[in-house]
């Protein structure tokens, strides 16, 4: 019972940090509608900025003051962050902001670098709080008990400023409808910046706050943001007491699975979210996204056609360039091309069910790289020849689109990307720790191309079929009838229903499909790396591919092709310079501010002006 | 249809001979891949390592009469990438060799890919028994004494007290569990009445430090094998510390004498730990260990991490290599690489056995202590990996047919 009642104690200890940064994102989302990634950078700040301020400041008042301080600096670097890139793209479509977010971590991690260096930080202890107290016969650090006792005059201290000031009240109005609280008055810009600040200062107190248990490293910014999205999405997203609850609950699970169930340390969290989602699909006190608000910012978008001569010339034109590639290029430029394409296939296949289908997944890595482990898988273990295991990876891949969207299809908006997010983490964790199978961290090795493939020349032509086969078949079937229910789904699924179109199957299908390309762009990347790891599963990979589709234009057919290459060029000149993701953060940035309708939908905007023709033209 | 295929292949192979006219140039080039950024921490060091020896080596008249040169590249830690890059050093910038990764997953497909294409690859840091074993291949090298010889060392430790409960603790992945699996096998081997009562999986720089010390002292083992580090062992050592985890424990820590761990931790490094590492600031006067730590300080202004060691140690072994092959064409290197002998390395002489295409580099153990506020390793000795690698046979047969 004691042993029991000291576990509880350390789950508490964990909780208090976590909640402070998890309130902090779940107010930036709840009143922006930002799906802030750099929430992480903002806790590393304040771990660093917290260590080098203790460094400073002596004694007790110098601790407890650096902590403080530490906050108010992280705040107002968030603030900055929100005036100069956030806010100029407000208007941009829904969760595009996130790609500026994405470009922000960048830039975070190479300043970090540069200003503290390479080398991991412990965090100072906090003065006279060294060594244990025994609660129960139990060691339990002292300085837990102080956090413990800190959090809940945080947690309502938050709660006095949302409910009892005027400030708080704008808040709460923003979050239910913020056009109306627009209208009555408000200035939004600065509502905004100031709960952005508020927000990034509570995860830079987080960040100083854990410093005496932990330290500073420039890991730690990937390391806590896939836990406190797990908290906000649990708890509800915009909930505080919420955002509690979770991080309470997730810290206790935790410490108990540590305990009971070693093994589990990967996943728990994962799976707990799963289950509460999919049985409250908006978390424990979230409340239901109003209908409409969905892709619904901005102008309204124009009917999408099919290319018109010119267009289809201009494709042709490129197949052509790059079907006639091997005949004067090197080698390396055909590996280039072919990542390229396989990339392009997998963010097209992603651009399909965002773009086309509204539905924005964060977990599309699961079918790439589950296509990529279903081929290899079959190569390794059994020996099946080439052609026959790389038809099972559209295959798998679908099957495991069908399982995993049999889930969660019926939630939509940001819950719907958490539980793709979720399940594509328990894919991982799968690939990861099932070692007898898939060797886990070592990997599938020696998987290559049967002899008539094996050769830079044949697997070009081989991927650039099969790659660009699979972008154009999508193509054709966002043109299709298929196509415009699904967009009919994305855009009012209520008049699609009533129209008798069943728009959670036609989402359900469009799923499975996009599930089968992604699939098969992993095939032909297992083939011509000749390796697969759980690299290919991770969170990181499945953004890869959202940024690009964002960057390229969600709402045009090119995008996520265009951005794929953008992306795949860029990366391949950049990461050749010693400050590579400096310069990427900031180039992603800049891409996000210039065209904010991506570059594709910002490059047709310009060459309708340029052409001077007027919105009706277009409308015609 | 033959004839396209013919036609191909022709194509494909007057593009392979391209490069290869390129290569007829001032600077012998040398492809190095690594994780600068996402683990600058341990490839800074190791970099500059490297960059020691090439100066030496240049200053000397170079590899073959020319000087020898390193193209680094950053491949953001991912291994296809790391496999796009590969490529390109060889393909196009006239590299001669790979060398490269900390990461084991980017060694092992760096490993696979070389082995594909008939690349030569030396593995310098990773760690992987599978890189020279289930995994290896006829084109891998690999320098640093692997998980699997520098457990065993401990374990012949741990054996000659009178612990028999143990505790392990070992990050979520691979190298974890290689390392848990190795030390438990040379235990047992050892002292076959030993018991594990309790194996602790955090996940990799994500631990819950107190729940896990919890967890271990619930269980009380009569000794801990520690394989965490980086920042899982910085908040393992304090909340241990605090709650009294380690008081009258034997605590066998892989890795964690190395400066990279060590020094983070400060005041607080764990005394009475058993364990490898890399005791610099202890070596003599007039030792080849002593003159590369002070040639490395002299250079850099630092004091040396083991990521040094093992960059020099590997720029080292290539040119040796190359001279010993007379050319820089990948089957002489290969077969230069098998039974090489380096006289005289800062850790003395190096060779490359050429049963498993690993070196004879082994590891500096011994006891952790503090002096002026800081970790170091006392009591230390510098063992080769001989005795404590499995028998010449069972490596034959872990091996592929070659």
């Amino acid at each position: 019972m004691a042993f029991l009642f000291a576990q509880f104690l350390t789950g508490l200890a964990n909780a208090s940090s976590l909640f402070l940064v998890a309130s902090g994102l779940s107010l930036i989302f709840g009143v922006t509608r930002i799906v802030n990634f750099a929430h992480g950078s903002f806790y590393m700040l304040g771990a660093f900025v917290g260590v080098t301020l203790m460094e400073i400041l002596p004694g007790a008042v110098g601790f407890w003051g650096a902590i403080l301080l530490t906050g108010l600096i992280v705040g107002l670097f968030g603030a900055i962050v929100e005036m100069v890139v956030l806010r100029p793209i407000y208007r941009a479509p829904e969760l595009f902001q996130l790609v500026a977010t994405f470009g922000v971590i960048l830039v975070i991690q190479d300043l970090a670098l540069m200003i503290w260096g390479a080398e991991d930080r412990m965090g100072p202890r906090a003065p006279g709080l060294r060594g244990v107290w025994r609660i129960f016969d139990e060691p339990v650090p002292k300085y837990d008990i102080v956090i413990i006792a800190i959090t809940p005059f945080i947690l309502f201290a938050l709660w006095y400023l949302i409910t009892r000031t005027r400030v708080g009240i704008l808040v709460r109005a923003a979050t239910q409808d913020r056009e109306m609280v627009g209208a009555l008055g408000v200035n939004q810009a600065w509502l905004f910046t100031g709960v952005f600040a508020l927000g990034s200062a509570l995860a830079g107190w987080g960040g100083a706050l854990q410093l005496p248990k932990g330290g500073a490293d420039l890991l730690m910014d990937f390391n806590i943001i896939g836990s406190v999205f797990v908290v906000v999405v649990i708890g509800g997203m915009g909930s505080l007491p919420g955002a509690f609850i979770a991080a309470v609950l997730i810290s206790v699970l935790n410490v108990l699975g540590v305990t009971y169930l070693p093994q589990s340390t990967l996943v728990l969290m994962f799976v707990v979210m799963a289950v509460v989602l999919i049985i409250r699909p908006y978390g424990l006190l979230g409340r239901e996204e109003v209908a409409g608000e969905h892709g619904q910012v901005g102008a309204p978008e124009a009917p999408i056609r099919p290319y018109g001569p010119v267009g289809r010339s201009l494709v042709a034109a490129l197949l052509l360039v790059l079907a006639v590639v091997p005949f004067f290029a090197d080698r390396f430029l055909m590996t280039l091309l072919i990542d390229m394409i396989v990339f392009a296939l997998f963010a097209a296949s992603l651009h399909f069910i965002l773009g086309t289908g509204g539905l924005v997944s964060f977990g599309h890595a699961a079918f790439f790289g589950g296509g990529a482990y279903a081929a290899a898988l079959l190569v390794f273990h059994t020996g099946t020849p080439m052609e026959l295991a790389f038809l099972f990876a559209p295959l798998a891949a679908g099957l495991l689109a069908l399982g995993i969207g049999w889930f969660c299809i019926r939630l939509t908006g940001v819950y719907f990307a958490m539980l793709t997010l979720a399940f594509s983490q328990l894919v991982w964790s799968l690939a990861f720790q099932w070692r007898s199978v898939t060797r886990g961290d070592d990997g599938l090795v020696n998987i290559w191309p049967a002899p008539w493939l094996n050769g830079p020349v044949p697997y070009y032509y081989f991927t650039l079929i099969l790659g660009v086969g699979g972008i154009l078949f999508l193509r054709h079937v966002i043109h299709s009838p298929f196509g415009y229910a699904l967009r009919a789904g994305r855009d009012s699924p209520r008049q699609a229903e009533a129209m008798g179109i069943d728009v959670k199957r036609v989402q359900y299908v469009a799923f499975a499909l996009a599930g089968v390309m992604a699939g098969l762009a992993g095939g032909i990347f297992v083939f011509s790396k000749g390796s697969v790891f759980p690299t290919e599963l991770e969170i990181g990979a499945s953004f890869d591919a959202l940024i690009v589709v964002f960057l390229g234009g969600v709402k045009t057919l090119a995008g996520g092709v265009v951005g794929a290459g953008f992306m795949t060029v860029v990366e391949d000149w950049l990461t050749r310079l010693e400050y590579w993701r400096l310069l990427l953060g900031l180039v992603i940035i800049a891409v996000v501010i210039i065209a904010p309708e991506g570059i594709v939908g910002s490059l047709q905007t310009l060459w309708r002006r340029i052409r001077n023709t007027g919105d009706e033209e277009i409308a015609r | 249809m033959t004839l396209t295929r013919r036609t191909m292949m022709a194509a494909a192979t007057a593009l392979a001979l391209v490069p290869a006219a390129a290569m007829a140039q001032e600077t012998i080039k040398i492809g190095e891949i690594n994780h600068y950024k996402r683990m600058a921490a341990f490839a800074e060091p190791y970099k500059k390592g490297i960059e020691l020896a090439l100066k030496e080596i240049n200053a000397d008249g170079g590899v073959l009469g020319k000087p020898m040169e390193f193209i680094f590249r950053d491949d953001q830690g991912d291994p296809a990438e790391a496999v796009k890059i590969a490529e390109e050093l060889m393909t196009r910038d006239g590299a001669v060799m790979l060398t490269g990764s900390i990461l084991s997953n980017v060694g092992l497909a760096l490993s696979s890919f070389a082995a594909e294409k008939g690349y030569l690859y030396l593995a310098a840091e990773p760690l992987a028994d599978s890189l020279v074993w289930q995994s290896g291949n006829p084109n891998t090298f690999r320098l640093r004494a692997s998980t699997w010889i520098q457990a065993a060392m401990l374990a012949e430790e741990a054996a000659k007290t009178d612990a028999v409960k143990y505790a392990t603790i070992a990050p979520n992945y691979a190298y974890g569990q290689d390392a848990v699996a190795a030390f438990k096998a040379n235990l047992t081997r050892l002292k076959p009445d030993v018991e594990f009562v309790a194996e602790q999986w955090p996940a990799l720089f994500k631990i819950d430090a107190g729940a896990e010390v919890q967890a271990i002292e619930r269980a009380k083992p009569d000794a801990i094998f520690n394989v965490t580090f980086g920042t899982d062992l910085a908040k393992f050592v304090r909340e241990g510390g605090d709650r009294g985890l380690f008081d009258g424990r034997e605590v066998y820590g892989l890795l964690t004498g190395e400066p990279e761990y060590l020094e983070p931790l400060g005041d607080e490094a764990p005394e009475g730990w058993y364990v490898t590492g890399y005791p610099w600031y202890a070596f003599e006067d007039g030792t080849p260990e002593k003159a590369f730590v002070d040639a490395y300080t002299a250079e850099t202004g630092e004091t040396p991490k083991i990521g040094s060691l093992v960059g020099y140690l590997a720029a080292v072994s290539i040119a040796a290599a190359i001279d010993k092959a007379g050319s820089t064409d990948t089957p002489a290197l290969i077969a230069a690489f098998e039974d090489l002998e380096i006289p005289d390395t800062p850790i003395g002489p190096l060779s490359y056995r050429s049963i498993d295409n690993q070196s004879t580099m082994g590891a500096y153990v011994g006891t952790l202590a503090l002096e002026d506020g800081k970790g170091v390793m006392v009591d230390w000795s510098y063992k080769g990996p001989d005795g404590y690698m499995p028998s010449d046979d069972d490596i034959k047969a872990m091996r592929p047919a070659e």
